[in-house]
């Protein structure tokens, strides 16, 4: 379970740009939960997220992992939990690498990064069945440098990057804004079966309002740092992209 | 002949220089000028170990060794390193600035080491003339003495590294100069990594003074300026010379990129109206030209700059 108590949050404090985006912000994410976020730009949706893995410094507030208080835990520290893929495919894999050697630096993740070979054999055969389960081609590119893949094709390693090791939370920050429909469709797929999969509690931040409604079982819109809609029987109630929006 | 020869040990020995900056520049993305400090550092301790053996200390440190002497310019050149790293990684100062605040420290440090601006060491045993090397060395060999030993040096240098490069912390060092969120994600303090280059870029460039002091049986204390550039220059040439050879290691061609770029600097010191004194003046051309020509590099420097 994740937990936001009081947050506030203030940005440009002491000058004249000063606004406050949150205040007394409280969000619980229960175990296996997968929440869809949506709002405008500038609601907060991308803060929350970063307040949540600690790139974002808090004024105020708490925020805790399973009751554990993590507030005071740095960025690094926090992701030993969570995985997390950006919106930018290019953030999520080292692009001057091979795909085997992204595989094997995402793999050792939670393990020391010791003088022991960085590319372990036998976990090779595991590398191309899953790169193999994506259909994208690449368990033939096993050493071909990542920065020369497709935008698509860098994006499912990331994602898969993020999930490799055994994590509780993975983070979705617009992960399919810059990808094409179709693209972005196999990735919404893959993105599913993996949190089904490994049991993920989930926290995906989207425009994109269909999947907002296909996955997931939480719907969170977030308006000027507050949460202004709050469904988890949504697909019960059947709100459809139009009501959504006529709020939006 | 006696021109080749020597474009060739200069070659090799400023090889080292580059492979150290090669891991700061290209590996971790850090324009580091700590290296203009460490390598008279490296130097400087030799020179201290060397002129101050026979005591007591020396002999129970191993240090009047010219070889162990190389070990101790490698931890000197470290230290040198990991404070550019903590002051860039833990307080917030910027890549250049932190490493132009650890040489200027460095120049006073390096005098107080030395003991004094110009120091020969003609007398003593370096890693290059001593008992061991003249019963090695057939007559007929001795004119390649020093490129001989140059190579074996820089090889293993460059061997060691590749080794390195592909264990898991090496991975961890290329991905955090590549993208540095990643490293972040993948649950890793990605200053720490890159103190971590810093000090290993620096002992190479410490040791690479080391060895072209012992060369050159002196030790002075303006050696290290425009260091930097100088490996830079062959850190350019070899990966853009080589870039369409996929088969040679980056190490590698940063290697005969430093020959070329001692071949490049020999040709121009030898136009007639070029004096020594105008050493610093050609070498800060030939990089502003080797710039301008490598395309593709132009953008980042730019955005370095």
């Amino acid at each position: 379970m994740l937990e936001l108590k009081k947050i506030y949050k203030i940005f440009n404090k002491g000058t004249i740009h000063e606004s406050e985006l949150f205040h007394d912000f409280n969000l619980k994410v229960e175990k296996n939960e997968f929440i869809s976020i949506i709002g405008n730009n500038g609601s907060g949706k991308t803060s929350l997220i970063n307040i949540i893995c600690g790139s974002l410094e808090i004024d105020s507030g708490q925020v805790s992992f399973d009751g554990e208080d993590i507030t005071n835990k740095k960025e690094f520290q926090r992701y030993s939990k969570i995985g997390r893929v950006y919106q930018e495919p290019s953030i999520g894999t080292c692009t001057d690498m091979t795909v085997l050697e992204n595989m094997s630096l995402a793999d050792n993740k939670g393990k020391s990064y010791n003088l022991t070979r960085g590319i372990r054999k036998n976990r090779i055969e595991s590398y191309k069945e899953r790169l193999r389960e994506l259909d994208l081609d690449l368990e033939n590119k096993l050493n071909v440098k990542v920065g020369e893949l497709s935008g698509g094709q860098r994006q499912a390693m990331a994602l898969l990057m993020a999930t490799m090791t055994p994590i509780e939370y993975l983070i979705l920050d617009e992960h399919t804004a810059a990808l094409d429909p179709k693209v972005a469709d196999i990735i919404m797929k893959l993105t599913e079966k993996i949190v089904k999969e490994k049991k993920l509690t989930t926290i995906m931040v989207t425009h994109n309002i269909n999947y907002a409604l296909e996955y997931g079982n939480r719907l969170i819109m977030m308006n000027q740092g507050e949460i202004i809609l709050d469904e988890s029987d949504f697909k019960k109630n059947s709100i459809t992209a139009a009501e959504i929006l006529s709020i939006y | 002949m006696d021109i080749f020869i020597g474009i060739l040990e200069q070659g090799m020995i400023y090889a080292i220089l580059a492979l150290g900056i090669y891991i700061t520049y290209k590996i971790l993305n850090f324009p580091d000028l700590t290296v203009d400090g460490s390598f008279p550092l490296g130097a400087a301790v030799t020179a201290y170990l060397m002129t101050n053996s026979g005591d007591f200390v020396s002999v129970i440190t191993l240090s009047h060794n010219p070889y162990i002497i190389c070990v101790y310019a490698l931890i000197a050149g470290s230290i040198a390193g990991l404070v550019t790293g903590i002051i860039h990684v833990k307080f917030n100062i910027r890549d250049l600035i932190s490493g132009i605040i650890t040489m200027t420290g460095l120049y006073s440090i390096n005098l107080r080491i030395a003991g004094s601006a110009n120091v020969p060491i003609f007398n003593y045993d370096t890693i290059f003339s001593n008992s061991l090397m003249g019963s090695i060395f057939p007559e007929s060999l001795l004119k390649y003495k020093v490129i001989i030993i140059a190579t074996i040096i820089t090889l293993g240098t460059k061997i060691i590294l590749d080794l390195y490069l592909k264990t898991k912390s090496g991975f961890l060092l290329r991905a955090v100069g590549n993208n540095q969120v990643l490293v972040t994600t993948l649950a890793k303090d990605s200053g720490n990594v890159k103190i971590l280059g810093l000090v290993i870029g620096n002992a190479i460039v410490s040791l690479s003074g080391s060895i072209l002091m012992q060369q050159q049986g002196f030790f002075e204390i303006t050696m290290g300026t425009g260091t930097m550039v100088l490996g830079l220059a062959s850190v350019i040439i070899g990966t853009n010379v080589f870039k369409k050879a996929k088969f040679m290691k980056a190490t590698t061609s940063v290697i005969f990129g430093s020959i070329i770029y001692k071949a490049a600097m020999s040709a121009a010191m030898d136009i007639s109206f070029t004096k020594a004194s105008d050493m610093k003046l050609v070498t800060a051309i030939l990089f502003l030209v080797i710039l301008v020509f490598s395309e593709g590099k132009k953008k980042k420097v730019k955005a370095d700059a």
